[in-house]
This record gives C-alpha cells, sequence and structure tokens, in this order.
C-alpha cells in the first residue's frame, strides 16, 4: 500500500476530515505528514505513486499550526530565573505542560536577574527539538537587566543594569554567553544602546523593545537598528500621548524600514490590555493586511497553580481569581492565562477571524524569530506540529513532529 | 429498430460478462447476438449544467458497476479537463464517497496536457486532475496515466501514451468535451481526423478561451500540448461527450447536424459505433426545433441507463 519507496520508505500519515489553516484561510483539505514533516500529497502520488499508510480521522476538527510561546516566566511551580539545581528539569516540567495548551515551541523567559542567575540557567537550557517529553525549546527570551527603572513593573530593582561604556561588553558580562539566546528586551532610551540593538539584531538575536520610557524617536531609531517586537504592548511603557504615542507609536510609525515587520506582543488575557485598547493596536496594522499582533502568555510560575502565594525571580506575588499581583501592591506579575486561553480572548475581543486568532499564536511568532521554513505553517516540508481545535478553539490534540504528544 | 435496441441494451446489461476472454473491440460491452445492432447515437438533453453533470457521473457509475472490474479486469476510462467535466466529476466523488463506486480498478487515460508548465504548476491538467477527482477517491497512482509535457523527447512521450492504452486493452469509455470551435481535444479545425497522439500548436481561439485560468494574461498561456489524436478517441468502444453553455451551441450544431468535417472535429463521432452527446438547454440553441423535440422525447427512456442498479 505505501509508495513505491522511490523516496523514502517512512510511513504516511494522512490526517482527514479536518479543516487546515493554509494560506491564512481555513480550507477543507487532508493533510499528509512524513518524517514529522508537512508532506506534497500531489508529489506523492504523481513521483512516487505513494499514498498514506495510517489515517487519523479528525471528526471535522481545526488543524493549525502548533503554538509558539516567545514569553513564559514558568509555570506549575517552576520559575525559570531561579537557579534551582534541577533547572532542566524545570523548563522540562514546563515543556510538557503547556503542549495541553497547544503549545508546541516556546522560549524561555528569564526577568531581570543578578549575572550568576544567567550563567546558570543560560547553561543549562538549550536550543532542541520538542517531542513526546515536551514542547521544543527555540532559545531563551532575556527581558532585562538592562530595562528602565521607572517601568521595571515586576522586576527587581536592585539587578537592573545600563549599559556601560563597554556596550555588548556589559551584555555578554552579565549574560555569560548569547548561546541558545533568541531574544532580548531592552529600554531603547538607555545610553549606548544603539551599538547592542544593531550587534544582537546581526547576531540573528531578535531585539524587543519594553520595560522602557522611550519617547517614539529613540523606538523608531532602535528599530532602524534592527528591533522587531515590543514586549507586551502597552504594558510597562509610556501610555499613548497625542504629541509623542512613545513605543505604542511604532504601531502606525512611517519610520519603520519597508522590509522590515514590527510585531507586538498581546496578553490577551482580558486583564493585561482593556479590550478596547487591544482592538485599536489590531486595528492599526499598517501594511500587513493579516496583522501583526502576537500573542504571549507571559505566564508566571503560578501558572497552573491553585490560588496563593508563589516566588518570580527574586520576589514573592499573589494569585487572586486570574490575577497575580506583586505581593502587598496591585502591581501586575504576570499572567496565568494559558495560550488557548490567550487565542480565545483575543478572538473574542478584538473580534478578529479564527485564521487571524490562531495565526497570532503561530504564524507571527515565527516571522518574528524568522523560523518559517519550518515552524508556524502547515506549508509542505514545514514540521510538522500541529494543534487540533475545535470550533470554540479548544485544544483537543498535540502533535510534534507528526507524533501525538497530547490528547484531551 | 433504433427503439428496438436500446431495449435488448437495458433487459440484458449483464449479458457482456459472457464474453471477457475475446479480444474483440465490442465482445467486452456486447454479447454476440446483440452486437450488430449496438451501434448507436444518443443526444441526452437536460435542463442545466448540474444535471449535465450528475446524468453523465451516474452513466459512468452504472458502466463500471456493470462492467464489474477485478484485478484481471480493469475499467479503462478516458478523461478530459476543463469546466463542463467539473459537475461530473462532483458527482463521480459523491458516489465514491456514499460507497456506490469504487476506481480501485479502473484505469484513466487522460486526453491531453500543456507543453512546459511545470507539473506542480495550478494549471498544469494534472494539478486539475489532482485536486478535481484523484485525491478525493481510491485511485491508484499507478493506473492513472497523464501526458508529460516536460519529456525530454515529446513526440516519444506521444509515442508511449499510444502504446499504453494499446496495452491496457483499449479504451472502455472516452469521455471528452468540445471547444467553441469544435474541436476534441486539442484536435484544433484542421485537425487530421486518422491523428494519434501528437504534440500539437494551440489555435488563438483555444488560448483565448484558456487565458481566463492564467490571470486573463495571454503571454502566460501555454501555446503548445500534446493531445490524443482524433482516431484515438474513434478507437474507444464508447463516446461520451459532454457539451453545457450558449457558447458550445454552434460547435455542437456543427458536430451533429452539419457533415464530418475535420474544421469541426467533434464531427468524426457521427461515425463512431457508440457515442452519447450529453448536453444542457443552453447547448442545443443552434440546433433545429425538430431535432430537440426528436431527443427530449427519448430521454424517458434514455433516463433508465442512470437509473441505480439493484445491490449485487
Amino acid at each position: 500500500m505505501p509508495t513505491n519507496k522511490s523516496v523514502s520508505k517512512a510511513p504516511i500519515t494522512q490526517f482527514v476530515n479536518c479543516r487546515i489553516l493554509r494560506d491564512h484561510k481555513l480550507q477543507r483539505e487532508d493533510l499528509w505528514v512524513r518524517e514529522g514533516r508537512i508532506l506534497d500529497p500531489e508529489k506523492l502520488f504523481f513521483d512516487e505513486e505513494g499514498y498514506a499508510d495510517q489515517r487519523v480521522d479528525c471528526e471535522g476538527l481545526i488543524i493549525a499550526p502548533g503554538f509558539i510561546d516567545v514569553q513564559i516566566n514558568g509555570g506549575y511551580g517552576i520559575d525559570f530565573s531561579q537557579a534551582t539545581s534541577n533547572v532542566r528539569g524545570g523548563v522540562a516540567l514546563v515543556a510538557k505542560k503547556i503542549l495541553e495548551h497547544g503549545v508546541t515551541s516556546f522560549l524561555p523567559t528569564l526577568v531581570t536577574s543578578p549575572p550568576n542567575i544567567y550563567h546558570k540557567v543560560l547553561s543549562e537550557v538549550k536550543v532542541h527539538s520538542g517531542g513526546v517529553e515536551g514542547a521544543g525549546v527555540l532559545g531563551c527570551h532575556l527581558e532585562g537587566p538592562f530595562i528602565s527603572l521607572e517601568k521595571k513593573g515586576a522586576h527587581p530593582e536592585q539587578y537592573l543594569r545600563s549599559f556601560q561604556s563597554g556596550g555588548m561588553l556589559d551584555l555578554i558580562e552579565t549574560y555569560g554567553t548569547l548561546d541558545n539566546v533568541a531574544m532580548v528586551t531592552l529600554a531603547p532610551e538607555l545610553p549606548n544602546s544603539e551599538k547592542v540593538v544593531r550587534e544582537l539584531a546581526q547576531r540573528g538575536i531578535t531585539v524587543s523593545l519594553g520595560h522602557s520610557v522611550a519617547n517614539l524617536s529613540q523606538a523608531e531609531e532602535a528599530v532602524q537598528n534592527g528591533a522587531s517586537f515590543i514586549t507586551h504592548l502597552f504594558n510597562a511603557m509610556l501610555p499613548f500621548h497625542h504629541r509623542d504615542p512613545g513605543i505604542v507609536g511604532l504601531l502606525t510609525s512611517d519610520q519603520v524600514p519597508q522590509d522590515r515587520t514590527v510585531f507586538y506582543g498581546m496578553i490577551a488575557d482580558g486583564i493585561h490590555t482593556n479590550s478596547a485598547a487591544l482592538r485599536i493596536a489590531h486595528r492599526a496594522h499598517p501594511t500587513e493586511i493579516y496583522g501583526n499582533a502576537l500573542l504571549v502568555t507571559d505566564a508566571i510560575t503560578a501558572m497552573g497553580l491553585p490560588p496563593g502565594r508563589h516566588t518570580l525571580g527574586q520576589q514573592v506575588i499573589e494569585i487572586q481569581g486570574l490575577h497575580a499581583y506583586v505581593a502587598g501592591t496591585k502591581t501586575l506579575s504576570g499572567s496565568i492565562a494559558t495560550m488557548d486561553m490567550c487565542v480565545r480572548h483575543f478572538k473574542q475581543a478584538s473580534g478578529c477571524s479564527v485564521e487571524q486568532a490562531l495565526e497570532a499564536a503561530s504564524l507571527h511568532p515565527a516571522q518574528l524569530l524568522g523560523i518559517t521554513r519550518c515552524k508556524g505553517t502547515l506549508d509542505y516540508g514545514a514540521d510538522a506540529d500541529l494543534v487540533l481545535l475545535d470550533d470554540a478553539i479548544n485544544v483537543r490534540a498535540t502533535y510534534i513532529a507528526g507524533q501525538e504528544v497530547w490528547r484531551k | 429498430m433504433y427503439y428496438y435496441t436500446l431495449q435488448e441494451d437495458l433487459i440484458n446489461p449483464n449479458q457482456h460478462t459472457a464474453f471477457q476472454s475475446e479480444n474483440n473491440a465490442f465482445a467486452r460491452i456486447c454479447p454476440a447476438p446483440f452486437r450488430a445492432c449496438m451501434r448507436t447515437m444518443k443526444l441526452i438533453i437536460l435542463n442545466d449544467y448540474d444535471q449535465v453533470g450528475e446524468w453523465a457521473a451516474k452513466y459512468i457509475r452504472n458502466k463500471i458497476i456493470n462492467f464489474n472490474p477485478g484485478p484481471d479486469r480493469f475499467f479503462i476510462l478516458g478523461l478530459p479537463t476543463g469546466g463542463t467535466p467539473l459537475g461530473c466529476y462532483k458527482k463521480l466523488i459523491e458516489f465514491y464517497k456514499k460507497g456506490e463506486i469504487s476506481f480501485k480498478y479502473v484505469k484513466t487515460f487522460n486526453m491531453d496536457e500543456y507543453v512546459g508548465i511545470p507539473r506542480n504548476h495550478p494549471e498544469s491538467y494534472h494539478s486539475f486532475m489532482w485536486n478535481n477527482l484523484f485525491k478525493h477517491i481510491d485511485i491508484k497512482s499507478e493506473n492513472t496515466h497523464i501526458l508529460d509535457g516536460n519529456a525530454a523527447n515529446l513526440v516519444e512521450e506521444c509515442d508511449s501514451f499510444e502504446k499504453e492504452i494499446k496495452a491496457a486493452g483499449g479504451i472502455d469509455l472516452f469521455v471528452g468535451g468540445i471547444g467553441p470551435d469544435g474541436h476534441i481535444a486539442f484536435n484544433e479545425p484542421g485537425s487530421s481526423l486518422l491523428s494519434r497522439t501528437r504534440v500539437k500548436t494551440l489555435a488563438q481561439d483555444t488560448i483565448l478561451a484558456n487565458a481566463r485560468f492564467f490571470d486573463g494574461d495571454l503571454s502566460k498561456v501555454p501555446t503548445m500540448a500534446l493531445t490524443v489524436g482524433v482516431a484515438t478517441v474513434m478507437d474507444a468502444r464508447e463516446v461520451m461527450i459532454l457539451i453545457t453553455g450558449v457558447h458550445k451551441a454552434f460547435a455542437l450544431y456543427k458536430a451533429i447536424e452539419e457533415g464530418v468535417n475535420h474544421m469541426w472535429t467533434v464531427s468524426a463521432f457521427q461515425q463512431h459505433p457508440q457515442t452519447v452527446f450529453v448536453c444542457d438547454e443552453d447547448a442545443t440553441l443552434e440546433l433545429r426545433v425538430k431535432t430537440v423535440k426528436y431527443f427530449r422525447g427519448m430521454m424517458h427512456v434514455h433516463n433508465k441507463l442512470v437509473d441505480p442498479l439493484p445491490p449485487k
């Protein structure tokens, strides 16, 4: 029954009775997978005279590319910014659990921490593919310590830093290494940041603007130097002002280079951003007709845990319902919403289509990180990281490299 | 005489299986006693495009089921592309999904393919057949045959296509359409009525008609194609031509009410022993009222050919 073996002996799986997200639309098409990648069935038919070894009946569900979370600080009691004795085990536990939310790849995020934490954690957490053990790690997201004092949010003040004359040298001294680092959030108004932004971007590390009091021209300069992301838009930055929109003004800035898209992260948990503000951002997309919103969870240690007090970085936070505050204050310290909750809420609050909501959690993160050849799409040749959802965007099953890794 | 012939055809639909070992062209569909009278031209007139697609699909379905194909006995089907057969293909897919028909023991030979566009180009006939039929049914790739417009040697490709048809035992039912200029496959006006599979340069009419599939840009439309010849289709044991729409009406008139003429190559089928023309009302607009009334009057008999067959 399988192919004439002219190309590969590996078994072929055909997902039938499903709607797949392709070319920005949900289409009634079968999805073919071989050796962990999406297969072109027409080529299989004509070139190899082959067909499926096994069929998976999706019973009418939606198949979307697996979600990619570029900002997640921990969960289920694990805090990525803590140097425990088992850093890898902690990352692995979260990686396993987030499969239930449809997340197949993520960036473990570290908040502002002392250098020894960075040195320890970054030496342990490596880029690796996902599988049955959990979602894949695409690299770390280092949110801080080169951020603004006034907009530190829940980050510990004593570990904030600025760039001394060294610029990159300060950065590398703080972090220890840039291996396995996929993204850095910094405040561009800090002196000497321009060279750092340029250098990081050149190294292929995504530079994000956040926890900052930058004005619009400082933000635009950073974008021109290579910054391409805004960390949790609206939160930890100056509010929009009609004479100086600040970082928020990047949404409609005409100083952004033509070939670049500036994505903005959105914590769509219904708490961090008012729905009306979310809609303003969503409707302001410049040239991209499909928007440049990117959903993140910014999930903290307490995600997945019952209400109460828990540790985040070097501080203590308190859960009240769906809210997480710095203990004793009303400062939000991160979210405990899961990625699928965020996708549902984003769709409902912004009024966008299912396709746009799904792409905000899959395609856009992949575009931001420059990995669309293998992640974030269901194009032929891409990794078969899939999430099966019902029409209400509830996760029913998760696949990594064509293998089922979680089922409801 | 015609009516009597038809009745025999209907009473003994399974008699043809008695003579499967013979290679004779008619043996496979017609028992010896009735062979002499199995020479028919039917004009099936339906109301609209959808009805044409449905009737044609049912006819093909019944033919395949009556033939009773198996691992040593494939049903050989010739197939067209284009807008006309789409409705028919949709219906065939429906019948397959309902379990009424299987293509496991069916071999297909397509009529034509463009020269020089990549096989996975969205407008290639390979893509057309994959997207509109093959991917939805249980046909095996090795049983499908489509000319390769990118072959290193196009003449050899055409010759070997003819050999493959012969090796399969000849075509049982060749389904085709008609161009506005009366062509069958890409046998443009002036093509020899004795032609075989070959490379053809497309007529301007055809290029214009195809432009809509290439964003209306004439420069993008291929100018050459590989096509089965008129005689290749004439060799089939039965031929079914689908004609829908007012823009085909004049061609239909030329094909069946005027003489056999190489400027209207579909007219060649006036000399084929078993032809069915299936058309909608719009396509009859250039025919004589008398012709239309005559064949419309036969519909209650012809419709029996597409009745659901009793389960085995």
